[in-house]
């Protein structure tokens, strides 16, 4: 409630927007990589100003997205155990499985928590000793340090009754497959600055000397998206190809090593599968060998079935960018936040569901 | 009374019932009309039109930071009323009792509705108590009703805005949702967050002396600032422009957001308002509801067009602009 501070981030954009609109004087693409910009930008109304050269697309960058049903239908059955307390995010509990939700089993009575840190699920099992309490981890590098650190803490504490069901990806490996499939058309990256925060530049890099293609690593504030935007035109304009921080109040360019070290120290890069995108090599984070009594894949002997997309569904083609939600046959009409059919519909970061609730009749 | 506990036979209508009332109810709801334990309540009336509104309150947990079931129970009601311009005559309430609630917190319950009820200067004029066996209910349900004058010459309606009015608040959004939200402690959520609940009849009547012609009158509970905006927009077939940056929202309220993925403009309240005012009049407004305790942070947060009918405009800080949509398949915690 700061009236000064909405009347200087007022200037500064326009300023923003002048230098930007100057410097596209050929059409750009750009990608938003991540669900939490595709929502700022909405939000903020980002794509009602930009010039119209310069595209917006969203990228595979929402956790809950790119969970593929099978894994869903995994934790499903974990929560229908006797005894079982399954603790995950809130963003997980309406995403449609093959045949059901968590929020639909919760409504018959299974024990199914939502939380906001891992540390919470291994407090849960600390004060449930006669229950098994399993955390439905999912999340990319952002939450993967907060994972590890359950994890280790759970065994600080002697929680036998605590486990993981890993759904962690990586958000690089998942970029290389986008672009060596060769479909998507894209001049540059806007990068998640929080990704950042983790892994630092270095993991980008590829972008630009494989694949000749600029980034930014931006914040989530409106002026920090504009600034990143404006960044990518000015490389272009250089004739520069690199990986810049926009968002350097808070990335370090060598990110945080210390939580990559407990990541490390937890978890073990592994083959993962993507919902649209198919199985990325080294891709996903699976408990190293020393960890995998917590293992709730192991422990409780889940295995995986591959559930088909339901039929229409674009899902698929809008997490890698070939397609705008409005483009889907059952975008808005078969398919809407009450009433989801693919997960992208789902997530509050989806962009499905941002496109939905921010852009109908105006998308700019 | 500490140990004491609602049992069945509380609602059995016997002498156990009775005593119930006895002890708990009237003295706390004591007044003329409810003393007669008749079965209905006989109010006299002069006005030519009447309000008439009810709703059921259901909140969990029962007390949260700024008010608790009982408060929200009479506020709700009386701002049903106070919406329609209306002065309220009289509320009835009906509780839901769950057997083992303890009468400890059914006393805190029924004093802080008798409080609520004298902030607004209405009575509960008659009333029902039911018991139901436990695990039926979470400890107790109300639901109240309330009949109220609406004065001559005012004519408040959700289809009443006309193009040029000015928008206004009758203070910062979401404190409510947020406080009950973190008292469910479900979140590992703490703060200093307070229910923004009360009664505002009072603010309305205030308003009204300024200008008995105001338009719209909407208290945003579930549902948000952006539904109430919404309707109002499509029943009155006129656009809203609405300035982002003059909504006011406390910092600590838009941090739990960023937090949860909430949108702000979505959070009930259940003690604030938002006023279509004619144009010319819309100073005096302002200033009559900055004089009330209830309007002290008002402010105009936009305006209304003839462009775009149906549709709310948000112009965002940085000079670009989005729709705001009423609120569409959320999950949000049951609030009120």
């Amino acid at each position: 409630m700061n009236p000064h501070k909405n009347q200087d981030e007022g200037k500064l954009a326009s300023r923003l927007l002048q230098e930007i609109t100057a410097l596209a004087d050929s059409p750009m693409r750009l990608m938003e990589v991540c669900g939490t910009h595709t929502v700022a930008i909405f939000r903020s109304g980002i794509r009602s100003m930009l010039p119209s050269g310069v595209e917006l697309i969203s990228g595979p960058g929402c956790p809950v997205c790119v969970t593929p049903a099978g894994e869903i239908d995994r934790a499903i059955a974990l929560s229908r155990r006797e005894g079982m307390i399954l603790a995950t995010f809130g963003d997980l509990m309406r995403v449609p499985g093959s045949s059901s939700s968590l929020q639909e089993e919760r409504a018959t009575g299974k024990d199914i928590r939502v939380i906001l840190s891992p540390l919470d699920a291994v407090k849960i099992a600390e004060e449930n000793p006669d229950k098994t309490v399993c955390f439905f981890g999912v999340g990319f590098e952002t939450t993967s340090p907060a994972i590890a650190a359950a994890v280790m803490e759970a065994r600080r504490r002697g929680c036998a009754n605590f486990s993981l069901l890993s759904s962690q990806r990586l958000i690089p490996p998942a970029m290389r497959a986008l672009l060596s499939a060769g479909k998507v058309n894209i001049d540059g990256f806007i990068l998640p600055g929080h990704v950042s925060v983790v892994i630092g530049k270095a993991p980008y890099c590829f972008l630009a000397e494989e694949f000749g293609l600029p980034g930014v690593i931006t914040g989530f504030e409106p002026l920090d998206i504009l600034e990143g935007i404006y960044l990518l035109l000015r490389q272009r304009k250089e004739g520069r190809t690199e990986i810049e921080i926009q968002y350097s109040r808070v990335v370090q360019e060598e990110g945080n090593p210390r939580a990559r070290g407990i990541m490390g120290e937890v978890f073990a890069p592994v083959d993962a599968r993507w919902r649209g995108l198919g199985t990325i090599p080294q891709s996903g984070l699976m408990l190293r060998d020393g960890f995998s009594q917590m293992d709730a894949a192991q422990a409780f002997d889940l295995p995986y079935e591959e559930i088909e997309e339901p039929p229409g569904c674009l899902c698929g083609e809008v997490l890698q960018g070939l397609v705008r939600p409005p483009e889907c046959s059952l975008f808005g009409t078969r398919c809407t936040p009450e009433d989801p059919v693919g997960p992208c519909m789902v997530s509050t970061e989806g962009s499905c569901a941002a496109y939905y609730k921010y852009g109908r009749g105006d998308e700019g | 009374m500490k140990d004491r506990k609602i049992t069945l036979s509380h609602g059995a209508g016997g002498k156990l019932s009775h005593d119930l009332i006895e002890e708990f109810f009237l003295p706390c709801f004591d007044n003329a009309l409810l003393r007669a334990l008749d079965d209905s309540a006989v109010i006299p009336v002069q006005s030519q039109r009447l309000a008439f509104t009810t709703d059921s309150y259901v909140v969990k947990p029962l007390f949260f930071p700024g008010g608790d079931i009982g408060r929200l129970a009479i506020c709700g009601t009386v701002n049903d009323l106070a919406m329609a311009g209306a002065r309220p005559l009289g509320l009835t309430a009906s509780f839901i009792l769950e057997e083992g609630l303890s009468l400890e917190d059914l006393t805190q319950v029924l004093a802080s509705m008798k409080g609520a009820a004298l902030e607004a200067g209405v009575h509960v004029v008659a009333g029902d108590t039911k018991v139901v066996e436990h695990g039926a209910a979470e400890g107790l349900y109300i639901t109240t009703a309330g009949i109220g004058a609406i004065p001559d010459g005012v004519v408040i309606g959700s289809a009443q805005a006309k193009p040029g009015d000015v928008i206004m608040v009758s203070g910062p959004l979401g404190d409510h949702e947020i406080a009950v939200l973190m008292a469910r402690g479900e979140f590992s959520l703490q703060g200093e967050v307070e229910s923004d609940c009360a009664p505002l009849n009072g603010l309305v009547e205030a308003m009204l002396k300024a200008c008995p012609a105001i338009h719209s009158l909407r208290d945003p509970t579930r549902g948000g600032l952006a539904t109430v905006l919404w309707e109002i927009a499509n029943a009155s077939k006129v656009g809203v422009v609405v300035e982002e940056g003059a909504v006011p929202i406390r910092d600590q309220v838009k941090g739990v957001c960023d937090l949860l993925g909430f949108d702000p403009y979505y959070l009930a309240n259940e003690g604030r308002l938002v006023a279509f005012v004619p144009e010319k009049e819309a100073k005096a407004v302002l200033k009559a509801m900055q004089k009330h305790p209830l309007g002290k942070e008002a402010t105009v947060i936009g305006k209304v067009t003839l462009e775009n009918p149906g549709k709310v405009l948000l112009h965002t800080p940085i000079g670009g602009h989005r729709l705001l949509e009423p609120l569409s398949g959320e999950q949000f915690p049951r609030i009120c």
